[in-house]
């Protein structure tokens, strides 16, 4: 036995570095980790945190019935107020919305987006090509975006 | 006539006599979220999206809102919408292109005899998910209500997770050098809103879905339609179901 | 950026242009290998008692040591936060093959390398602290744990215990390898990977590697201290390293052959791939000049009666073209593998940056820095039987078992 004695040393040195890496351990793995599953459960509230930048349709409605009622009785109905008119969680935050209105869309471009002709786009859906179409006239010359008529 | 209406919304909100509802729909608006954040239940919900090719128009809106929503660098994507030219003589490889993630919309591409699609991508959400399996230390993993999220302070940037996505949904955020991607905007389907993607697409080509709720369409839909989802031999257990996916898409 | 997407050819879903692993990723399971190899190889002179490689016992412990300390190294320097790599000590994650890398690694490099290391060392240490003074002399005195104790039995002891340490050594070094295998051929979505046979061919190219790195390390240090190589003893290294490249050579032949008669989905775009993009690394260097070449020249030796100094430069050669093949192999899974789209629809291409954190100079100072701590580690526990003492060679462990 006193001639292993030196293996003891060593195995006590592992042992040591292995109640030391416990120790350690305990102290550095993150509050509420493993709560619903192997993640850190604050996680989920850091990612819930975050703020929106789209206000979303029904809250433009509160303010702005008047457009929605119109929106809602034509072809655009399905159509989010903000696939046009851009984010607005910050206009609809804002105490009076009145001083920070959004900017009008150019209609050269914006209805250009979903209604410019391509063969990949679904048969049935409305296109024209804009050039022979309006020769760059704005499209809100005839059509009412809110209200289109073809 | 408008303007005078909206200033009298406006005032009356200041004057606290909005309705409960709409009062803590601005409360959590303005990041005063503590109050909203117990009513939102996981249990309560276990999420998915429907897709429907038909209706795809190749906009670029969900591209665009996806970007301004969680400030996604450019270059790098969380949702993209790919254009598919499937050549009617099958051995030909389709013709598939996605400029800019499809952003800022598809310029025409002309082929006889060909039919052409858009097919919108994001995270799969998948219940089995590849890329949660590989990750080291549980840095991104599977949320009770059926999201794949990403613990960006816990990330070690190792990248095996990106490796691991079948679906090539997954990048390195440059500034922050962790892993990052589609989050099913959490921060908004926690508080009643639906994702930005859905928010804007001007043709309901997506939707945002709730395999919890009864009610929600989405049963209707599997119920009644052909879904498919990407990739079904890797066992992913993908939650995007989408209907009309033509067999050439990857 | 915008360079990235112009050099796609076809296409790539968007957040797939950037390649995620560099070349730091194709050294790490380069140098493992070499370490498993390099153990391997040591510990078949241990265990099964051949005599012939017995010159190369130690070197090739401590080579395999001074690889294993800069194995993770390139590891560090690719995570984008190595200030969290502890994170897999605390909550690693079971179903992740990356998580069990701290592991095994520390097993290891632990349990396994340093405990053999200092029982086959530790009469020399003790002799060492014995005559040594001032700071090294310290350093030795550390190193015998406070215990002088080098009797007979003592040292028998030792040789027993090391024993038992090489028998759970081969099984580790198998882990170690093997496992860094699984992290590439469990990733279902690539199918450049994805393949069971993948950690038993990293197993064996990692044999092969190693034992041509011991060999031309043997030939090297031998020639550096003006002695005569044991052409014994080299005949034997060589002739185990043509056995192993042997299998080796035919796994990843069954692989390709596997492959291009399944011609599952994938394959066309593999395929073009090899033809293109990998022709040079993956077909001229990996297997013509890295495996077929070499094959053919330790052949030579094993069936012609060749002159001493001829075969020398045989062994020489294929060890060096065999560790350039390897390399190539390696390359060509980590970057291959990143090389095409998930769609099969298109291609990228893997530009080196030179001094980036991730460039070819960090690689060039990460391939040089495990000889500069062997000759450290040599200068410190000198391996050559006839210094080390009164100690002959043969040993003491030569009567265990």
């Amino acid at each position: 036995m006193k001639d292993a004695a030196h293996l003891i040393r060593l195995a006590a040195v592992f042992a040591a570095g292995f109640i030391a890496f416990l120790l350690i351990r305990q102290a550095l793995v993150p509050a509420g980790f493993g709560k619903y599953g192997h993640f850190r459960a604050g996680a989920l509230d850091d990612i819930r945190a975050r703020k929106v930048s789209f206000a979303g349709r029904e809250q433009c409605a509160i303010c702005h019935d008047d457009r929605v009622k119109e929106l809602h009785a034509g072809k655009h109905a399905g159509v989010g107020c903000e696939a046009c008119h851009e984010a607005q969680a910050k206009h609809a935050q804002l105490d009076d919305p009145s001083t920070g209105k959004p900017v009008l869309p150019d209609t050269k471009v914006l209805c250009a987006r979903c209604h410019e002709k391509n063969n990949a786009k679904p048969r049935g859906f409305p296109q024209v090509a804009t050039a022979e179409h309006s020769g760059g006239e704005p499209c809100k010359s005839c059509h009412n975006p809110h209200s289109p008529k073809l | 006539m408008s303007i005078t209406r909206r200033d009298l919304v406006t005032n009356a909100s200041k004057l606290l006599v909005l309705t409960p509802a709409a009062a803590a729909f601005l409360a959590c608006l303005k990041g005063e979220t503590a109050e909203m954040e117990p009513k939102y239940k996981m249990a309560d919900h276990y999420w998915a999206m429907t897709i429907d090719i038909g209706k795809c128009i190749g906009c670029g809106n969900c591209v665009r809102a996806c970007a301004t929503e969680n400030s996604v660098p450019d270059g790098y994507f969380r949702t993209w919408v790919e254009r598919y030219v499937v050549p009617a003589w099958p051995d030909e490889h389709p013709d598939v292109d996605s400029p800019d993630g499809g952003k800022h919309g598809f310029p025409p591409k002309e082929k006889a005899g060909a039919k052409s699609f858009f097919v919108p991508k994001l995270c799969n959400h998948c219940a089995h998910s590849p890329c949660v399996q590989v990750c080291p230390v549980g840095a991104t993993f599977e949320s009770p209500d059926g999201l794949v999220l990403v613990d960006k302070t816990y990330c070690l940037g190792c990248r095996y997770c990106v490796q691991a996505c079948p679906y090539g949904c997954r990048y390195i955020d440059p500034d922050k050098q962790v892993v990052d991607k589609c989050t099913l905007c959490y921060h908004r389907i926690s508080k009643g809103l639906t994702t930005a993607c859905c928010e804007t697409c001007p043709t309901s080509a997506r939707t945002l879905a709730d395999l919890k709720n009864p009610n929600d369409p989405i049963h209707e839909f599997l119920r009644t339609n052909s879904v498919q989802v990407l990739k079904p031999h890797m066992a992913t257990g993908a939650k995007l179901y989408y209907k009309g996916l033509d067999e050439s898409v990857r | 950026m915008n360079e990235l997407v112009q050099s796609v050819q076809g296409f790539m879903y968007p957040d797939e242009v950037e390649l995620q692993w560099s070349v730091l990723i194709v050294l790490y399971p380069f140098i493992t290998g070499l370490v498993a190899g390099a153990f391997i190889l040591a510990s078949l002179e241990r265990v099964f008692n051949v005599e012939e490689v017995k010159p190369t016992y130690r070197l090739a412990l401590l080579t395999a040591l001074a690889f294993l300390i800069v194995a993770p190294m390139p590891l560090q320097l690719h995570l984008g936060h190595p200030e969290r790599s502890f994170e897999m000590f605390l909550t690693p994650h079971k179903t992740s093959a990356m998580a069990m890398f701290g592991f095994v690694y520390m097993w290891y490099l632990m349990v396994v390398l340093v405990v053999e290391i200092w029982l086959e060392f530790r009469r020399d240490i003790v002799m060492a602290a014995r005559t040594t003074r001032g700071l090294l002399g310290f350093v030795y005195r550390l190193m015998t744990l406070g215990s002088m104790n080098i009797s007979e039995r003592a040292l028998a002891i030792d040789d027993k215990t090391g024993w038992i340490i090489t028998i759970i050594g081969i099984p580790s070094a198998f882990l170690l390898h093997g496992y860094v295998g699984f992290i590439f051929g469990s990733i279902k979505a690539n199918p450049w990977w994805s393949t069971p046979l993948m950690p038993v061919v990293f197993l064996f190219s990692a044999m092969v590697s190693g034992i041509a790195l011991v060999m031309l390390m043997y030939m090297a240090t031998t020639w550096l201290r003006k002695r005569t190589i044991d052409m014994r003893c080299l005949d034997t290294i060589a002739r185990y390293m043509f056995y192993t490249f042997v299998i080796d050579f035919s796994l990843e032949m069954l692989d390709l052959i596997h492959r291009i008669y399944q011609s599952d989905e994938s394959f066309q775009s593999l395929d073009f791939m090899v033809h293109t993009r990998l022709w040079m690394s993956h077909v001229v260097l990996q297997i013509v000049i890295g495996t077929v070449v070499p094959l053919l020249m330790l052949a030579a030796t094993q069936v012609l009666p060749l002159r001493d100094a001829v075969r020398r430069a045989i062994y020489a050669s294929s060890g060096g073209l065999t560790l350039i093949g390897i390399f190539a192999m390696r390359w060509n899974v980590v970057i291959g593998g990143q090389l095409f789209s998930k769609s099969f629809l298109g291609y990228t291409t893997y530009k080196m940056a030179l001094t980036t954190r991730e460039g070819l100079l960090t690689s060039i100072v990460l391939m040089i820095l495990p000889f500069f701590i062997l000759w450290a580690l040599v200068k410190l526990l000198p391996p050559w039987w006839e210094t080390s003492g009164t100690k002959t060679a043969g040993g003491a462990h030569g009567s265990a078992v």
